[in-house]
């Protein structure tokens, strides 16, 4: 789903970046968000919605509309779409309004 | 609490041209955005700009930005910039709250300028949840901002000059698109973007709107029917389309969040795209040094969005007693720029939101 | 109908050309139907051929006595609705505007395409040129058959 010849941009191979989604170890490159990153690998479900488990996945993708919530290192209702990866996050997806641990 | 006396809130061509005017008159100013860049819907913008040469025409959208963004490196102590940053609240007393990452903190502003822009709108069909069916801007971001593709075959929904752009896009991105519909019985944009695709092969159906999406954990079908003259579904005139993701393109509405947790005066406008705060000519508020530009005040073309945040920009360092020198020689170009801009047909609609609004902050 | 589908009737594409004699020297074919606020064609041209005048929604019109056919217009309209033909023959050379991939090289022959994006016959590639200015559009410069003149609009892929 990577995009590598492009007529007007020009896009950089970049370092990758390990992550794992719902316990699978996968990868995405740096300058990526999690929600890109997920999607080059063809993952389009990203958490279920609350109450009726219905698949979600993101719709505006910069910060508005909150279809992208996942669960991104313990901490829920992470906006997926603006949140830029790092190496090592762990990435679940959302099927409740979020619990807070302290 | 941080103090600043000119905060600004969204980095995109509003915000930024605000920034530079604020900053040529020789007034600090903060820029505060939420994305990891500056730019706004700038940088996913990979087509040569329309306007004249005063909104950067022929300019590719990214760099107009870049241009924008480079253009405050000349004042590298009077602009500071915070990215990643949310303003997630705005009060009456002009303190805004800040979350960044696990930090949440305050500043106290003297002036502000909302530039926050707009957000794409939602259709309503069946299974319009369904992952794979993305906002066209939404898919412009993942496809030229993270070089993602949403799909192999998309049809895109609305043929508005987003509907259009984004599927000429697309076909550049190698990226298929089955069909662009439009639920009007004729072309939303401008006609040279529809025959830009047109030449591309790309179908343009018009009086026809999606019906249903099907699909598992994501879009793997749409059936979309046609309208009669009174928009109302033609019986058996169902057509699917095998796809693996749709693009919604029916228009933006302004990010007004901020403006009405603060209590400006906002009046619900159609032609505008929604809820619109009400300015006078300098761009304020019902609040006085409140300011707003841009989407946000209203939908329009980054073109507009340019000159309204230098606009702003002028007045706000203005209040705080930093006027440019050429202060009212830009005012007087600017909204001359303005009236230019709306001055053709595809203004109509914008001249009879404007006037529907009227200036008066304090009309109800 | 152009509002309908996107594509221009006969008769407004051939109000966009000049006479055929005109065409025996290349000339720029700007087809701009609507009023938009727009003005780079006029700007970019170096002959001042192209007027819009100052409400910058005026329809572009061309003086084609002082168009030399250069090109720089097609590829600095944000609408990609500019060409360049001139009549050679019984065949017509254009210079389109292209940014797809993968690029055309010269020599090579094309698919020829109309507006309504039907394949109509061949072009030949002669000269592809994407300079530094030209900031990532190329200008493509084809021959096809003269009986196009007036429906070809634009190349699709490799025969």
């Amino acid at each position: 789903m990577r995009i590598n010849q492009h007529p007007i941009l020009c896009f950089e191979q970049k370092a990758q970046c390990p992550f794992t989604f719902n316990g699978q170890s996968v990868y995405g490159y740096e300058g990526d968000t999690i929600a890109s990153a997920l999607h080059a690998l063809g993952i389009k479900k990203l958490s279920e919605s609350s109450r009726l488990h219905r698949p979600r996945g993101f719709y505006c993708a910069i910060g508005n509309c909150s279809s992208c919530n996942m669960i991104v290192n313990g901490v829920p209702n992470v906006k997926t779409c603006i949140t830029l990866l790092k190496p090592g996050m762990i990435v679940v997806s959302q099927t409740n309004k979020g619990e807070i641990h302290d | 609490m941080i103090n600043r006396d000119l905060v600004i809130i969204g980095g995109g061509p509003a915000g930024l041209c605000a920034a530079k005017m604020a900053a040529e008159a020789g007034q600090k100013v903060l820029i505060i955005d939420r994305n990891p860049r500056l730019g706004g819907q700038l940088i996913k913008q990979t087509h040569m700009f329309f306007g004249s040469e005063e909104q950067y025409a022929k300019t590719r959208g990214f760099n107009i930005a870049q241009k924008l963004i480079d253009d405050l490196g000349a004042f590298p102590d009077l602009v500071e910039i915070i990215v990643n940053a949310t303003v997630v609240g705005l009060y009456s007393d002009r303190v805004l709250s800040v979350l960044q990452d696990d930090r949440y903190f305050k500043i106290q502003a003297k002036v502000i300028i909302v530039a926050t822009g707009a957000s794409e709108k939602v259709l309503a069909f069946e299974n319009n949840d369904l992952p794979g069916i993305y906002g066209a801007g939404a898919v412009q971001t993942l496809m030229n901002v993270y070089g993602v593709r949403p799909g192999h075959k998309v049809v895109m929904v609305g043929s508005g000059n987003i509907g259009l752009i984004v599927s000429y896009q697309l076909m550049q991105a190698g990226v298929t698109v089955s069909a662009i519909i439009e639920a009007a019985p004729k072309i939303g944009g401008y006609k040279v973007h529809a025959s830009k695709i047109r030449r591309l092969g790309v179908d343009i159906v018009t009086s026809c709107t999606i019906k249903r999406a099907e699909g598992k954990d994501s879009v793997e079908k749409i059936v979309t029917v046609k309208l009669n003259d009174q928009w109302e579904e033609i019986p058996e005139s169902e057509k699917v389309y095998e796809v693996d993701a749709v693009c919604i393109a029916v228009g933006l509405t302004p990010l007004i969040n901020l403006l009405a947790m603060v209590g400006v005066n906002l009046k619900y406008i159609g032609e505008l795209g929604g809820l619109v705060p009400v300015v006078d000519e300098n761009r304020e508020t019902s609040l006085t040094n409140i300011f707003v530009c841009g989407d946000a005040s209203g939908i329009e073309e980054a073109s507009s969005a340019i000159v309204e945040g230098g606009i702003a920009g002028l007045a706000a360092s203005e209040h705080l007693g930093k006027t440019h020198p050429r202060h009212q020689e830009l005012l007087t170009a600017y909204h001359q720029q303005l009236e230019t801009l709306r001055n053709g047909p595809f203004g109509e609609k914008i001249r009879a939101g404007i006037k529907k609004l009227g200036g008066n902050v304090h009309a109800l | 109908m152009l509002y309908k589908d996107g594509i221009p009737t006969q008769e407004q594409i051939k109000s966009c050309f000049p006479e055929e004699t005109i065409l025996l020297r290349p000339k720029a074919i700007v087809e701009c139907y609507e009023e938009i606020p727009c003005n780079p064609c006029s700007t970019s041209c170096p002959f001042s051929a192209i007027t819009i005048g100052e409400n910058i929604n005026n329809r572009p019109k061309v003086d084609f006595s002082l168009c030399t056919g250069c090109g720089i217009c097609v590829f600095s309209c944000p609408g990609l609705a500019i060409s360049v033909a001139q009549i050679i023959g019984d065949q017509v050379r254009f210079k389109i505007s292209y940014e797809m991939l993968p690029l055309p090289a010269s020599g090579e022959i094309w698919t020829a395409v109309n507006r309504g994006g039907e394949i109509i016959g061949q072009a030949k590639i002669e000269k592809v040129t994407l300079g530094k200015a030209q900031d990532k559009t190329a200008l493509v410069q084809v021959l096809t058959d003269k009986k196009h003149l007036y429906d070809f609009i634009t190349i699709r892929s490799r025969i």
